[in-house]
């Protein structure tokens, strides 16, 4: 039903957008601030109550910010456009309302298997819809709104929302993992508040896109540069991304929903609106900078995990770093790619979350490990596993595409150690996502396996859904450019972008797709096999004897011996704690030398 | 005219690579004091190959090693009918992952770690590619294959450095020692056999040929850098491809495999420095 309505509503103002004022806003005005000194008075209770008196901190120091600000300031700005549906909110209404949508018809079924499998968890299945429907709303009402004390106060609710999301089974993890993200979130949304604040007193401005047309004096970089910090933790950027690690602790309906289609893109969004103010500046350097520490690190990091979804964890940090990248380098070329990307990450992202949830809930696992069963047991799943990873980093795919007009980009505007960076990320994400689908791919007979659970119709279908969408995005992605992206740039740019992409590459990359499309074929078993009739099966090599069965085989001593093979993890190279660490220390030391920067600017 | 220049490219370049191949054996058997198989062997060998009995352990895993030869004959056609050089490695190493895959759907356990190897491979020699991807695009301010060897002055003026982080690697893509940790191209067993361990007939046949696609692809990314718009340079180019090719015989005939993790940083910390220094010098020059 929301996915109709957000379709039609953007069909609708698609071609000369839509631009909405209001003249009474005092209600609205009162009532959201009700709402924000509402959920502040819970933090800062929550804060105390569990100990942790940053967060607690953050949210006084915000609220009296936010209502200092509202009864003195504000009441001398006046704010013309309140909502704005250009080309750019518009592609992001659409990505949250069908896929949030989607995810929400899964999460139904999916949380019947869900507390089938965990008794343990009390059930509270009508709090967890009522979120979830809250948290969209607060999505539509962020890329919405062009007034920013409505985006900040929608940008306080997602990060609100999102604490109880990951909170739902009030495990003393999950209860952890929930305070550290909201921490950390809160935190955002004080940079925010302090942007806010900046902006009215100084520019007597509150609108969005008033703030990306002015010059970008001292004053003005601070305030991006609050706002960018905001989003950075929004996206889970470096040295903010653990609440996102954590955040795997919630059930998947719960990690789809924040870290495909929404929470997250929230963040790349505002650094999306904001690049016209970024590129050559200090924010835009240092911003793209943290985006490829981002990226390098969390694709290295992501070789390492044998979870399924910590590896969609990282990997989403990474591609989030890469959008950053993208957004923060600020030239036409480079903005088209950041759209594209927030684009085809959303909808493979969210297809490989549900798709791993399902799995879980039916070999009753989600160690990559335990997926070489997989085929034989539901070709329909690892089918729609193996198009999402596809879809993350095979050739005529969407990310691809994305990559190397992003690649093209970086070149032009010289950025010479992101293009390199961008070099040893494309190669490590390759090999975690390589022998993932190896894993896939094998074949395994699934002996003394027992399957778990039926996959239920309404898990069925949006995944189903959500496939054909992954494989449309690729074949479409040309008239989504054409029809909203070129359109957007334009406005923002004054000229159109020159996309490296001609038609003979397009021909080319359909013929590709039809060739990736084998991948699927052949373990479907639509393959000639008839072609060459000389042929003989025979059992594999095992340098001693094989006992029949692939998988034992008679070792020296004349014993049988299991055969057990394992993907590669690298832990020992790639360690994980160490890689943080050193990378946190890099991105904090850039936020830092920023902040010098700027204040040093702003002192002169 | 096209389809006649693609079906050209896609006979004469196993050809050249068969012939290479063939000269390889009969050289690296003479280093090392042998008479050796005649210039011709691969081809013989391949022919045989087609005519045997087909042994395999399931049903699937030799399609993956022809979806990876198509893949890089496209590779071939691409980049030698002047096309983009980025989409040109974008299909190599889709072929390469293929040729994985194939590697795992045996669920043979030499397979598989030829398999797993192979990726780590991919994983070691591509951040150099797209640096020559950068590179190039960086002289020519094009992607194309056409316009890069149409410059005044061939690319290599510009790349010095990065060139010989391509001869670095290419070992990797040439199968030859000290990085042939996946699929050594000679003779040996187990381990170091791996993802063509289990197969046999025409699918190993195919793994040939594709290995004869690949030699010439990597050579013609070294004719890239050589390559201008005078007759002389062009000559000169195929010249240098030959020498280089000679070069990474002597180092295959001299060097022992090296293990895994160091064939890993090397790679990494060679096309790093070598990237960064030559890409940083060309923008101070503000070429």
């Amino acid at each position: 039903m929301t996915a109709v309505l957000t379709v039609l509503t953007v069909v609708k103002y698609f071609g000369n957008g839509l631009v909405l004022s209001f003249q009474q806003t005092e209600v609205m005005d009162v009532l959201m601030l009700a709402v924000e000194i509402g959920m502040a008075a819970y933090i800062i209770i929550t804060g105390f109550k569990e100990k942790k008196y940053l967060l607690a901190l953050f949210s006084i120091i915000q609220i009296v910010m936010i209502v200092g600000f509202e009864f003195t300031e504000k009441k001398g700005i006046e704010v013309h456009d309140y909502i704005v549906l250009d080309k750019l909110s518009g592609i992001m209404v659409l990505i949250a309302g069908i896929i949030g949508s989607l995810i929400s018809i899964y999460a139904v079924g999916y949380m019947k298997s869900y507390h089938a499998h965990h008794k343990e968890v009390k059930e509270r299945k009508s709090f967890f819809f009522s979120v979830i429907f809250i948290f969209l709303s607060a999505m539509f009402g962020l890329v919405l709104s062009n007034h920013l004390m409505w985006i900040y106060f929608c940008w306080e609710i997602t990060t609100f929302c999102s604490y109880l999301l990951i909170g739902y089974t009030k495990t003393d993890e999950a209860k952890h993992n929930a305070l550290q993200a909201l921490t950390m979130n809160v935190g955002g949304g004080l940079s925010f508040a302090a942007a806010i604040v900046i902006l009215g007193t100084k520019f007597h401005t509150l609108e969005l896109s008033a703030l990306t047309s002015m010059k970008p004096n001292t004053i003005v970089l601070v305030c991006v540069f609050l706002l960018c910090l905001a989003a950075l933790t929004k996206s889970a950027q470096l040295p903010f991304s653990s609440w996102l690690l954590g955040a795997m602790v919630a059930p998947t309906p719960s990690s789809a929903l924040l870290h495909s289609a929404t929470m997250v893109k929230a963040g790349v969004y505002l650094i999306i609106r904001l690049a016209p103010l970024l590129g050559e500046s200090v924010v835009g350097r240092v911003m793209t900078l943290i985006g490829a520490v981002t990226f390098l690190a969390c694709s290295m990091m992501a070789i390492t995990p044998h979870d399924a979804k910590k590896v969609l964890a990282y990997s989403t940090i990474a591609n989030l770093g890469l959008i950053v990248m993208c957004a923060s380098v600020g030239t036409q070329e480079s903005l088209w790619a950041a759209i594209l990307l927030v684009i085809f990450h959303a909808v493979s992202k969210s297809l490989m979350f549900l798709t791993v949830g399902s799995i879980e809930n039916v070999i009753g696992s989600r160690n990559i490990e335990n997926m070489n069963v997989l085929m034989q047991v539901s070709r329909g799943l690892s089918i729609a596993l193996i198009i999402g990873i596809c879809g993350m980093f095979l050739a005529p795919f969407g990310m691809l595409i994305s990559k190397w007009v992003a690649m093209k980009s970086f070149i032009d505007s010289k950025n010479i150690l992101i293009v390199v960076i961008l070099a040893y990320g494309s190669a490590a994400t390759m090999f975690y996502w390589g022998k993932w689908l190896g894993k896939l791919n094998c074949n395994r007979k699934p002996k003394g396996y027992e399957k778990k659970m039926e996959l239920r119709k309404d898990e069925k279908a949006p995944i189903f859904f959500l496939t054909a969408i992954v494989l449309v995005s690729c074949l479409g992605y040309p008239l989504a450019s054409r029809y909203a992206i070129v359109p957007y740039l334009v406005k923002i740019f004054g000229t159109p972008p020159v996309i490296p992409i001609g038609t003979g590459d397009q021909i080319l990359m359909v013929l590709m797709i039809f060739m990736v499309s084998m991948l699927v074929l052949v373990p479907m078993g639509h393959v000639p096999t008839g072609l060459f009739p000389k042929r003989r099966e025979t059992p594999i090599y095992m340098a001693g004897e094989n006992s029949g069965d692939d998988q034992h085989f008679i070792g020296s001593f004349g014993i049988e011996r299991k055969s057990d093979l394992s993907n590669w993890y690298m832990e020992e190279v790639l360690n994980t704690k160490k890689i943080t660490f050193w990378c946190n220390i890099v991105s904090v030391t850039l936020l830092g030398a920023g902040m010098i920067l700027l204040i040093g600017r702003w002192g002169m | 005219m096209l389809a006649i220049k693609v079906i050209l490219i896609i006979i004469l370049t196993p050809l050249a690579g068969g012939l290479l191949v063939g000269f390889d054996r009969m050289i690296s058997a003479r280093m090392q004091g042998r008479q050796g198989p005649p210039v011709l062997q691969p081809f013989y060998d391949v022919w045989k190959l087609l005519s045997k009995e087909t042994i395999e352990v399931n049903r699937f895993h030799r399609f993956y090693v022809y979806l990876s030869l198509m893949f890089i004959i496209l590779t071939a056609v691409v980049m030698f009918s002047g096309g983009d050089i980025l989409l040109a490695i974008f299909i190599l190493s889709l072929g390469a992952m293929f040729f994985t895959l194939g590697g795992y759907a045996s669920w043979s356990p030499y397979s598989v770690v030829g398999a797993e190897r192979e990726l780590l491979q991919m994983m070691a020699y591509e951040p150099m590619m797209f640096i020559v991807a950068a590179g190039l695009y960086y002289v020519s301010n094009s992607f194309f294959v056409r316009d890069i060897i149409n410059l005044e002055k061939p690319a290599i003026v510009y790349l010095p450095a990065i060139f010989v982080g391509l001869v670095y690697i290419l070992p990797f893509k040439l199968r030859k020692s000290p990085f042939d940790l996946s699929v050594s191209e000679e003779a040996n067993q187990e381990v170091i056999q791996g993802i063509s361990t289990e197969y046999s007939g025409r699918a190993l046949a195919a793994i040939e040929v594709t290995h004869w696609y690949e030699t010439i692809i990597a050579l013609g990314f070294v004719y890239v850098f050589f390559a201008a718009n005078s007759t002389l340079s062009r000559v000169l180019a195929v010249l240098v491809c030959l020498i280089v090719y000679l070069f990474e015989m002597i180092v295959d005939n001299s060097t022992v495999r090296v293990r895994w993790q160091k064939a890993l940083s090397s790679a990494w910390i060679v096309s790093g420095v070598l990237g960064i220094v030559n890409l940083t010098i060309l923008s101070f020059f503000n070429f």
